[in-house]
């Protein structure tokens, strides 16, 4: 017999979505049998079987969101073994308010349930109810905090409780905003109802890009200093490298640019850094994360320790990552902890952007198309390749200076590769 | 000269001191105290525990007075005040003794002594005994308490002029009595007098008897001392007062003043902290109006020395007393930092007949604070054990905040309400609502039954009423 229970996929995951059965109760399964699909922050893991036997209850439904690590998520039952779970109590160990939630994602609902409501408390809670969080936990919490967090939009899921036990307490509510996001039904203006939009439930990662860039741009103050770079050397020397690289390795602009970007952290060490309220860390790697555009959002692999790599390596990592988060495949630690984050919309034709920072990094490099233009070189007009790179800077920890030397350097680079070998 | 080394020394033995010293000892601390007179302080030698002695001889009394109602022929009361007064001494004396055995229990040094407070050596704070023994200790808590309040040009001299322990005390009983402040202290003696057969007057400067509670508690307070034939004078201004063989008072009320004869008066105006005379000049204690100020962890500007109770300020409460007791020796042993005591949360109780209790905020208090209220009222006059009791006069109010169903405060005047109130105190604690109190089955027949229809009645869903 054997509880399968939700996995952590990570040492810092602490809940997740259940976003696929992929048996029914009732099958048989061996041990190692994937049965269910996991979908983290910003992957999507596979749960195996660990015994053989027989599926005999599903506790949380596919598509809940939010469950606990820990959390029993169904029961394997070899032959004439017994339950566990109490007959009635398997059900009822799932949360009330599972049922009700987004089945699958990213879902496209049909207009006639516009508004759904899937973690909103109910208008009148019964006062005998236990509270449950999304993944079921019972949250404890006074009546009087319950009374004031539904009055006030709190959700006391993302509190920490100051009373005996970690019980929150009316005191825990004082200074504390709405924490339910503005996509939590009683704060859309409700839609009209009709053919002519349709409402997109949001993936874990739609929250979790919506949440941390939504932080960062509140919390940092983000200034921006852009550059334009001559990549004509760049473009000759990747031509070389490519043609003396060894079969299946190609390396590309990006990749250069990440090297690039290494090897100038590595001289602006002070750009490679963090704000921690009280203190700034400042890292002695580039842990490079770049930004890949993905269905349904982004995600930030990281080339770790870039400053000390070769060009062919970073290359056939960035494949490699790439690969791994278009497939949904990323393991957490391969997409969490970088020190600096790379955006490159170069191959859409823009010229230039901002990107937000990735926090709680200090510095994003937003890298736009290269392109022949018009340049001045000595008086004369002339044609050069040329690349324009915009760095966004958390102020706090970066001065207007430190950015624009950063830029200098990074572009003296560019413009001449042979610098990174220095 | 005997040297002590301790790792907390609680200077006062009475209901904060001993129990934060026990606290103390139970969390690993070598804890030692210092009593100048009588472990229990006040509390337990001089206020709570022997007036509630006293206070049971009056009902005991009061009960055979109406024993007729409840169908009992008995002959007249007879009063053996000797014997009434020794019995509140014996209570107050085993209970007493009953804190030495606590203190040998955990293994506390216990030092009958004046302290005062002395420098520091190798770290740890000095603290100089009046019998010229020194204690060395790493943290300090006061706990020195309070005593009467003197009023200007009136001198107690203990036979007609008095305070409570000559008041509690007394070798004959008055034929008049003069009660000065209309507190728990004054009222409780007033209404002990008043049973006992003395005709009672009581002198009150606020514009009402037991200002402290919510005024409608206060006017029915008030309706029943008179009916029982008490005097009340309040918005009554004490002026020259004389001592004879009696005693003879000047009381300008409404407008008119006159001379009040009495053959006692007892002076129940208040108290104030005993802060001089321990060592405080030397430090950096602040005394803010006579109190010592503290954080949330009872901690004074001078580290290492804490102060709890009475000298901390109002409310002037044994429970109060401990409560912080226990925030002190909790922080001395490194539990973390302490919220102090909210003073909504603590209960207080008057003794007197009818019984007076409440928590939290009055009604005036709760407007006052901005709250949108409602109000709820139940008479015990409708609950079937006060009937039964023969025991009816009284209510229970409860005020609560309309948005959010907070429990914002209770008001009890009526039998054993003193017994009642931590009903509420609990639910206050725990931060029920409305909703969880009409939820909860209140045992019947009982006196908390009026209790839940208080509830029931702010919301206008009061049963039986």
């Amino acid at each position: 017999m054997a509880i399968v229970t939700m996995p952590a996929l990570s040492p810092t995951m602490t809940e997740g979505k259940l976003s696929k059965w992929l048996v029914q109760e009732g099958d048989d399964v061996r041990s190692g049998d994937v049965i269910a699909e996991i979908e983290t922050d910003k992957a999507v893991m596979e749960v195996e079987a660990l015994d053989d036997g027989k599926i005999t209850t599903i506790v949380i439904a596919e598509g809940t969101e939010s469950v606990a690590v820990g959390t029993t998520i169904a029961e394997i039952l070899g032959d004439g073994e017994d339950s566990a779970l109490s007959s009635s109590g398997a059900k009822e160990a799932a949360p009330a308010s599972t049922a009700s939630q987004a089945p699958e994602e990213p879902k496209e609902q049909a207009n006639e349930a516009p508004v759904a409501a899937p973690v909103a408390p109910s208008a009148k809670p019964s006062p005998v109810a236990s509270p449950a969080d999304q993944s079921g936990e019972r949250i404890f919490a006074s009546p009087l905090a319950r009374r004031i967090a539904e009055d006030r939009r709190i959700d006391l899921a993302s509190l920490k409780g100051s009373g005996p036990r970690g019980r929150i307490i009316k005191a825990d509510l004082e200074n504390v905003g709405s924490t339910v996001t503005a996509s939590t039904p009683q704060a859309v203006m409700p839609m009209q109802t009709g053919d002519d939009s349709s409402v997109i439930e949001h993936t874990q990662m739609r929250k979790v890009i919506a949440d941390r860039l939504q932080q960062s741009m509140q919390d940092s103050p983000h200034f921006y200093v852009n550059m334009d770079i001559d990549i004509g050397q760049m473009l000759t020397a990747r031509k070389a490298l490519n043609d003396h690289a060894p079969e299946g390795v190609k390396i590309s602009v990006n990749d250069m640019i990440v090297k690039a970007a290494a090897t100038a952290l590595m001289r602006v060490p002070e750009v490679n850094a963090s704000w921690e309220g009280t203190q700034t860390r400042r890292f002695h790697h580039a842990d490079i994360s770049v930004a890949v555009a993905i269905e349904g959002g982004l995600i930030t692999p990281i080339i770790r320790h870039a400053d000390e790599k070769g060009l062919e390596a970073i290359s056939s990592e960035v494949a490699a990552l790439a690969k791994k988060a278009h497939d949904g495949k990323l393991a957490p630690e391969e997409y969490t902890g970088g020190s600096f984050t790379i955006s490159n919309l170069g191959m859409f034709g823009v010229t230039s952007f901002t990107a937000v920072i990735n926090p709680p990094q200090a510095a994003i490099l937003a890298i736009g198309a290269g392109e022949e233009r018009a340049v001045v070189r000595n008086g004369q007009l002339a044609v050069a390749t040329m690349m324009t790179a915009t760095l966004s800077s958390d102020h706090r920890v970066i001065d207007g200076a430190t950015a624009a030397r950063f830029m200098k350097v990074f572009k003296d680079i560019v413009e001449n590769p042979v610098l990174a070998l220095a | 000269m005997a040297e002590h080394d301790v790792d907390v020394v609680v200077i006062g033995g009475g209901p904060g001191g001993y129990v934060a010293a026990i606290r103390a000892s139970q969390l690993g601390l070598k804890a030692a105290v210092v009593e100048r007179e009588n472990l229990g302080g006040i509390c337990l030698n001089w206020g709570c525990i022997p007036t509630k002695a006293l206070l049971r001889s009056a009902e005991v009394k009061h009960l055979i007075d109406h024993a007729k109602d409840f169908g009992i022929t008995v002959g007249k009361a007879e009063i053996d005040l000797n014997a009434v007064v020794e019995r509140s001494r014996g209570v107050a004396k085993r209970l007493s003794s009953g804190i030495s055995h606590l203190m040998k229990k955990n293994k506390i040094a216990v030092f009958m002594a004046s302290a005062s407070l002395g420098g520091m050596a190798k770290g740890k704070r000095q603290v100089k005994l009046d019998n010229g023994d020194m204690i060395n200790a790493k943290s300090v808590i006061l706990a020195t308490g309070a005593r009467a309040r003197a009023l200007p040009g009136i001198e107690a001299n203990g036979e007609t002029i008095v305070t409570y322990r000559d008041a509690m005390t007394p070798k004959t009983m008055p034929k008049t009595l003069i009660v000065v402040g209309s507190g728990a202290i004054g009222i409780e003696f007033a209404s002990f007098y008043a049973d006992m057969g003395v005709q009672v007057t009581v002198i009150e400067a606020m514009d009402r008897i037991l200002p402290a509670e919510d005024d409608e508690i206060s006017a029915m307070a008030a309706k029943s001392f008179t009916n029982r034939g008490l005097t009340l004078m309040t918005g009554a201004k004490l002026g020259a007062v004389k001592a004879g063989k009696g005693v003879t008072a000047e009381v300008t009320h409404q407008g008119k003043t006159q001379r009040l004869t009495a053959d006692r008066m007892i002076l129940a105006v208040g108290i104030t902290a005993n802060t001089d005379c321990i060592g405080l000049e030397q430090t950096k204690v602040k005394i803010d109006r006579g109190h010592v100020i503290t954080d949330g962890s009872m901690r004074t500007d001078e580290p290492g020395v804490y102060a709890i109770g009475d000298m901390t300020g109002a409310p002037w409460l044994a429970h109060k007393a401990s409560h912080e007791g226990i925030i002190a020796a909790e922080h001395i042993a490194g539990l973390g930092e302490g919220h102090g005591v909210k003073k909504t949360d603590i209960p207080g109780c008057t003794y007197c007949r009818p019984q007076v209790a409440s928590v939290g905020l009055s009604e005036k208090a709760a407007i006052a604070a901005g709250h949108d209220i409602k109000v709820g009222r139940f008479p015990f006059l409708a609950n079937g054990k006060a009937i039964a009791l023969g025991d009816e006069d009284g209510m229970i109010k409860t005020i609560f905040d309309a948005k959010t169903g907070e429990l914002l405060g209770a008001h009890m005047i009526g039998p054993e309400v003193t017994e009642l109130i931590q009903g509420y105190v609990v639910a206050k604690k725990l931060e029920t609502t409305e909703e969880d109190l009409m939820h909860t089955i209140f045992p019947h027949p009982t006196l908390s039954e009026a209790m839940h229809e208080s509830v029931l009645d702010a919301f206008d869903k009061a049963i039986h009423f």
